[in-house]
């Protein structure tokens, strides 16, 4: 069993008891545990079930690689899970529940699967659940989504709070271990602006485990004097709990602080993912130890040699009171070696090279310990612990020599370099077989934007394993970056010295070598998702010699884990069963993140009210006041109606419309956009930018006009005012005035730049009013201060002054076809322009109305809407715009476009007026069915719906279109299926329905 | 006639600094190029002609370099009608537009010795690179914004209509106990 | 996520401040054209791998348009400049071509 040893552990402190539960048991920890370590001293080796056989899985590791004990953690609306245990911090009240399992842990149902194993071969699914095709969703698909899959997905709001914060530094260093505090110490004595981060809550990585000295004092006290000398620099930010989690171009990184995970509830905000530009990184992020395949490789007590190291020099945990260690090389016995000198019992190290030699072998037989050289582990046996192994030959086929009881195995294949921040912009590996895995090829760099390597390995990632290597070659590549930025490097530490200094290690990808296929579908590659040793040999014997693609079929290396563990161990198979050599086959893509950031951090702080910006007009809390149903115009909300006690909205929108055509109706245009033209050339300018011509306006005139792209499309529309012989006035619609004004400016910047034109955007200056209806003069009179009579304020002018005591622009122009006046006033009087409006026209019969309201009377006018009538295929001559079109200029913006063939074929379907001969509502976006069908057997179409309402004025449905021939078949029916069957049949009629004489609005 | 009023009314927020909407400020938009007759004498109107992406202030007045033809003027709220009349007197037969931007804007107050934190959390903009009384133009999360240091804090700029979403992030981003350390 | 800097204002702003606005010196064609000119000039875009011109538009900035040349596959950034030129000035040649020999403009 696991327990805690009666010393040791140099991070907790066993003065103060954390408890915690785990499945609803009680359990105690101390301080600086983490979540794996805790489990452990309290013998809970069993702590999830796999993926996709159910197998009983423990703890593998002690960092980020680990690929099984993941966990729920917290509940309800801090409920997170896929936390992994070696990576959790312990607090008081933390709870933790297994996850993969039904019924509980120790009993669970699905291990049936495991039993069933031979018939869940690589790419299962793939092969058996084609046939029947109807099977697969309501059968197949409900029980593997309820059996397979990883933690559940919290319910609950999140209850707490994320960040995000930018930072930028000349260095950013990922890792705080040996190499990467030298490399700080080196460009912060430089005065190079560094910022150091370490993925866990200490600092130094596996030197101070590992027994490492430095200049000749133990590497647990260098780096705190490290720590407070750099603390000290003022252009040194260190950040602990902080993974660096992607590198991205220009040396954008992307980092994740857990800043409360370990405090939940103080208030803090629980991550903040922070995103920094860095002139340069330096990875010195280490290296990942790889598990050794072998049967029973999963067996929960079957560990990671460094792993099981961790626990009982970091957490003064006890993996078990007898370990076998089984190894490739020489830094397991680094285990051993711990092990005994905590009081533990080593069975044996058995070490699958023949005949090893070096100073942890001299070490280990001087302390007494067995090494059964040459041989290898046949089987671990026990079901949900490890209770045994049986040894045999490396070099044969599995034939057991010997049995060893054993509570746990520290397993050890080699090392591999984490070099995902390397390769995550292009940086390319090469494989060192010395070592046995791929580094950082130095001469292949990601670039940075000068073209220079953007990002430097050093230490560990850099395939420099032993303590004085990596110190050699943190100070080298740290001054190299030190020198790229133009600085002189500063002074590390001198030497470093590992007691295992010459070690060498021998590849080994199968134990045994020769291991029969009931043994290598025993040996598993990729705990995390189930993949085994025979897996990927049958994914090769199927024809995958693509490593992406094998990756896919077996699903080696995906999920949360991303292969962290597996990714070599199961190259090495591939290149094995394809006879090829390793780099040949190379690796997968790493890609962000380097281990998986909370959904949270990335939002930030994009939550609730402030999940995106809502655009307000002056008048929005009058809106929301009176219960105003808002609708989505871009970014900003507007009333789409105005709904009264009992009312549902299409009875406030005709309520409104019948009001603004009997009385009079308000409407809040404030979000129309309002740009300034102004200059010699300005007249010349929009000539260019509107169909029809401007520079005729005269001042004091208002005129429609239509933008269209360069293709010719129609792209906006609005009234343009004629403000001053020099200044013109130009509306646009709501969602486009930015676009048009950035449309503006790139003619001016990029094509025309000699023309004298500025223009400004002053949308926002302005809350803007629409006074429409029979009573709108009269409404307007009521508020006084300027003449608005018919003689001296006549329809398309423009006219300044004051109301309401309110300075005012007002423009009598008209979208609802009333007679209409829209009122433009400084914003900070918006409101109170608005209220006096209310108040005058109370006895008026007065009603705001909404977007809804304004549609369908445009509609009735046969007014255009963009987005509705227009969609980016559509040219102003489809619409029978030609009067807005002018004939005498040479150019404007989309006219040569408009002159291309298919554009001027008369057969496009053109804006004609829809009247349904029952009276009822055509479908929106209903297409008019033609004789015959196409080359795909379906109904031929001769047009489409555009706009299409009720019309509460004239008691019907209406609606606009585009049909083939256009106006030409004025009269004649078309026809409109509907979906679900039936068809609304309706006559060609006048778009304009309502008033066509214009004498309501001209009065 | 009504007096104006800004976007959130003078809303305020304590965190680990203090946050306040500030205004409305009378500000006009003056567009016209760098060598332009009379403009030195006409950004008088404000605090004179302010270098390369810097601000001039000068009392409760101030000229801030917003692109290489455009300048912001700050002047009180009540002083705008005269300025305006002042800019188009010295700038007279000159191409140039000056518009009266003071309601279309929003102006927040950041205060506090960690200031600068608020403004990290949501600007891609290295801080610690800016010149004194440089502007920075740029985006505060989702929403283009302007913003300068002063001896007491920032100034911080954005459009009318987003001052709420502003003042949300502001709020979000100065919470207590969320200090960068 | 690349950054440039905007030759108008001088600040490095990052992609998110910035617009994009593809192709760079482009050549109009109005009414007069043929179809192929105004093919070219409408549609048929270069996407070289490699050197590249290109507008952005310092959108969260000072709002001037600039040009950039840079490379697509490395995203190395060769200069940015003004947006008020036929094509690109001689110091930006000159840097392509120091680090590219064997570009020629097209």
């Amino acid at each position: 069993m696991s327990t805690r040893l009666a010393k040791g552990g140099r991070l907790i402190d066993r003065t103060t008891k954390l408890e915690f539960s785990f499945n609803g048991k009680r359990l105690t920890g101390h301080p600086g545990d983490t979540l794996a370590s805790a489990l452990l001293a309290n013998d809970q080796m069993l702590v999830g079930r796999s993926f996709k056989y159910h197998r009983p899985r423990g703890i593998v590791a002690a960092g980020p690689e680990e690929p099984n004990a993941l966990v729920n953690l917290g509940t309800g609306a801090r409920h997170e899970p896929n936390q992994r245990v070696t990576t959790t911090e312990l607090f008081d009240g933390l709870e933790a529940t297994s996850q993969n399992h039904w019924p509980s842990l120790e009993f669970d149902v699905g291990a049936i699967n495991n039993k069933l194993s031979r018939f869940l071969p690589a790419g299962f699914y793939y092969k058996t659940f084609l046939f029947p095709r109807a099977f697969w969703k309501h059968v197949f698909e409900p029980i593997i989504r309820k059996s397979a899959g990883l933690g559940k997905a919290p319910k609950d709001r999140d209850a707490d709070r994320y960040e995000q914060a930018y930072a930028f530094c000349d260095l950013l260093i990922a890792g705080g271990g040996l190499a990467g505090l030298q490399a700080a110490l080196i460009a912060g004595q430089a005065g190079l602006r560094v910022i150091v981060m370490e993925q866990a809550a200490h600092w130094g990585g596996r030197a101070p485990v590992d027994g490492v000295l430095v200049d000749g004092v133990p590497a647990g006290d260098w780096v705190e004097a490290t720590l407070s000398a750099l603390a000290k620099m003022e252009n040194v930010t260190l950040r602990a709990r902080c993974m660096v989690a992607g590198v991205y171009d220009h040396g954008y990184v992307l980092a994740d602080e857990r800043v409360a995970d370990h405090t939940p509830g103080d208030g803090r905000p629980k991550h903040r993912l922070w995103r920094i530009r860095a002139g340069r990184i330096l990875a010195a992020t280490g290296a990942i130890e790889r598990p050794l395949a072998f049967a029973g490789n999963d067996v929960p007590g079957v560990m990671l040699a460094a792993s099981a190291r961790d626990f009982v020099v970091n957490f003064g945990i006890s993996p078990g009171d007898r370990t076998v260690v089984v190894t490739n090389n020489d830094d397991a016995y680094l285990t051993a070696i711990a092990l005994k000198q905590a009081g533990l019992d080593v069975a044996a190290i058995v070490d699958a090279r023949d005949n090893p030699t070096g100073p942890g072998v001299d070490k280990a037989r001087a302390l007494g310990l067995r090494v059964a050289s040459g041989k290898a582990v046949a089987k671990v046996k026990g079901g949900k612990r490890v209770v045994g192994v049986a040894l045999c030959a490396q070099a044969g086929e599995g034939t057991a020599t010997e049995e060893l009881p054993c509570e746990a195995v520290a397993m050890s294949g080699g090392w591999s370099p984490v070099v995902h921040l390397w390769s995550h912009c292009g940086g390319k590996l090469l494989w060192d077989e010395s070592l046995s895995c791929f580094r950082p090829d130095a001469a292949r760099p990601p670039l940075n934007h000068d073209g220079s390597a953007m990002v430097l390995a050093l230490g560990a990632a850099n395939g420099h394993f032993l303590a004085g290597d990596v110190l050699a070659d943190a100070s080298q590549v740290a001054a190299e970056a030190v020198k790229l930025a133009g600085k002189a490097p500063g002074h590390g530490a001198k030497v470093a010295t590992n007691p295992l200094e010459g070690a060498t290690m021998a590849p080994v990808w199968v134990m045994p070598q020769g291991a029969p296929v009931k043994l290598r579908s025993k040996m598993w590659l990729d705990y995390q998702n189930d993949v085994k040793v025979s897996d990927v040999q049958l994914a090769a014997r199927e024809g995958y010699v693509s490593v992406e693609h094998t990756k896919r079929y077996t699903t080696l290396g995906m999920a949360t884990d991303q292969g962290k563990l597996s990714n070599i161990n199961g190259l090495a198979i591939l290149a094995d069963s394809l006879n090829i050599a390793i780099p040949e086959v190379g690796t997968t893509t790493f890609r962000p993140p380097y281990a998986p950031v909370t959904l949270g951090a990335l939002a930030g702080e994009s939550r609730g009210t402030i999940f995106q910006p809502v655009r307000q007009t002056p008048m929005h809390g009058w809106h929301e006041g009176q219960g105003a149903y808002l609708e989505p115009v871009g970014l900003w909300r507007r009333p789409f109606c105005y709904p009264r006690s009992g009312e549902n909205h299409e009875q406030a929108v005709h309520r409104e419309i019948l009001n603004t055509r009997d009385n009079v109706g308000l409407l809040d245009a404030s979000t129309l956009g309002k740009i300034l033209v102004k200059g010699p050339d300005a007249g010349r300018f929009l000539d260019m930018l509107y169909t029809n011509v401007m520079s005729s306006l005269p001042v004091g005139k208002c005129r429609y006009g239509l933008m269209c792209n360069e293709q010719g499309f129609l792209s906006d529309d609005g009234v343009v005012v004629r403000l001053a012989e020099d200044t013109w006035l130009c509306h646009t619609t709501s969602g486009g005035a930015d676009r048009i004004h950035g449309w503006m400016e790139d003619w001016l910047q990029c094509e025309w730049w000699d023309w004298q034109v500025y223009t400004a955007n002053v949308t926002e200056e302005y809350a803007q009013i629409a006074v429409a209806g029979p009573k709108a003069r009269m409404l307007l009179e009521r508020l006084g201060g300027m003449d608005v009579s018919a003689e001296s304020f006549p329809f398309m002018t423009m006219k300044e002054g004051t109301l309401a005591g309110l300075p005012v622009r007002a423009y009598r122009i008209s979208f609802s076809g009333e007679l209409s006046y829209e009122l433009a006033v400084p914003a900070g009087h918006g409101l109170a322009l608005w209220e006096a409006l209310v108040r005058e026209g109370a006895a008026l019969g007065v009603m705001p109305y909404g977007t809804e309201a304004m549609h369908i009377m445009r509609a009735e006018k046969g007014f255009i809407m963009i987005g509705d009538e227009s969609d980016g295929t559509v040219i102003p001559q489809d619409l029978n715009l030609d009067w807005a079109i002018s004939k005498k200029k040479a150019d404007y913006l989309g006219k040569r476009g408009q002159e291309r063939n298919h554009l001027v074929n008369p057969d496009r379907w053109k804006l004609v007026g829809l009247e349904t001969l029952d009276g009822s509502v055509i479908p929106d976006g209903a297409y008019a069915a033609a004789e015959g069908v196409n080359a795909n057997g379906q109904r031929n179409v001769e047009g489409r719906v555009t706009s299409t309402y009720y019309s509460p004025t004239l008691k019907r449905g209406i609606a606009m279109g585009l049909v083939k021939g256009g106006m030409a078949r004025l009269g004649e029916s078309v026809t409109f299926p509907k979906v679900g069957g039936g068809q609304v049949v309706a006559r060609i009629v006048d778009p304009v329905f309502y008033d066509k004489e214009g004498a309501k609005q001209n009065v | 006639m009504s007096k104006a009023v800004s976007a959130l009314g003078g809303v305020s927020f304590e965190g680990f600094v203090t946050v306040r909407e500030m205004g409305p400020l009378g500000m006009i938009s003056l567009r016209a190029k760098p060598d332009v007759k009379g403009l030195t004498a006409a950004l008088k109107v404000a605090a004179g002609l302010p270098e390369q992406r810097r601000i001039v202030m000068d009392g409760d007045k101030a000229t801030a370099w917003m692109s290489p033809d455009e300048y912001l003027l700050i002047v009180p709220y009540d002083g705008v009608g005269k300025a305006m009349e002042a800019l188009a007197k010295k700038l007279e037969g000159q191409h140039h537009l000056a518009a009266n931007v003071s309601d279309a804007r929003a102006v927040f107050r950041i205060e506090g010795e960690k200031a600068d934190q608020v403004i990290a959390k949501l600007c891609p903009a290295d801080l610690a690179q800016m010149a004194p009384n440089e502007v920075r133009r740029t985006r505060a999360a989702q929403v283009a914004v302007a913003f300068w240091k002063d001896e007491t804090g920032y100034t911080l700029v954005c459009f009318r209509s987003v001052a709420a979403y502003v003042m949300g992030l502001l709020e979000h981003s100065a919470q207590p106990g969320s200090e960068l350390g | 996520m690349l950054t440039l800097e905007c030759p108008y204002c001088g600040v490095t702003a990052e992609e998110t401040e910035l617009a994009p606005g593809y192709e760079a010196h482009l050549k109009r064609f109005g009414p007069g054209s043929t179809d192929e000119q105004f093919n070219d000039y409408m549609f048929a875009r270069k996407n070289p791998k490699g050197v590249h011109f290109e507008r952005w538009r310092h959108a969260y900035g000072c709002g001037k348009w600039f040009l950039a040349a840079r490379c697509t596959a490395t995203l190395e950034v060769f200069g940015t400049y003004p947006a008020q030129v036929g094509a690109p000035p001689e110091d930006i040649i000159a840097k392509i071509k120091a680090r590219r020999p064997e570009w020629v403009m097209e």
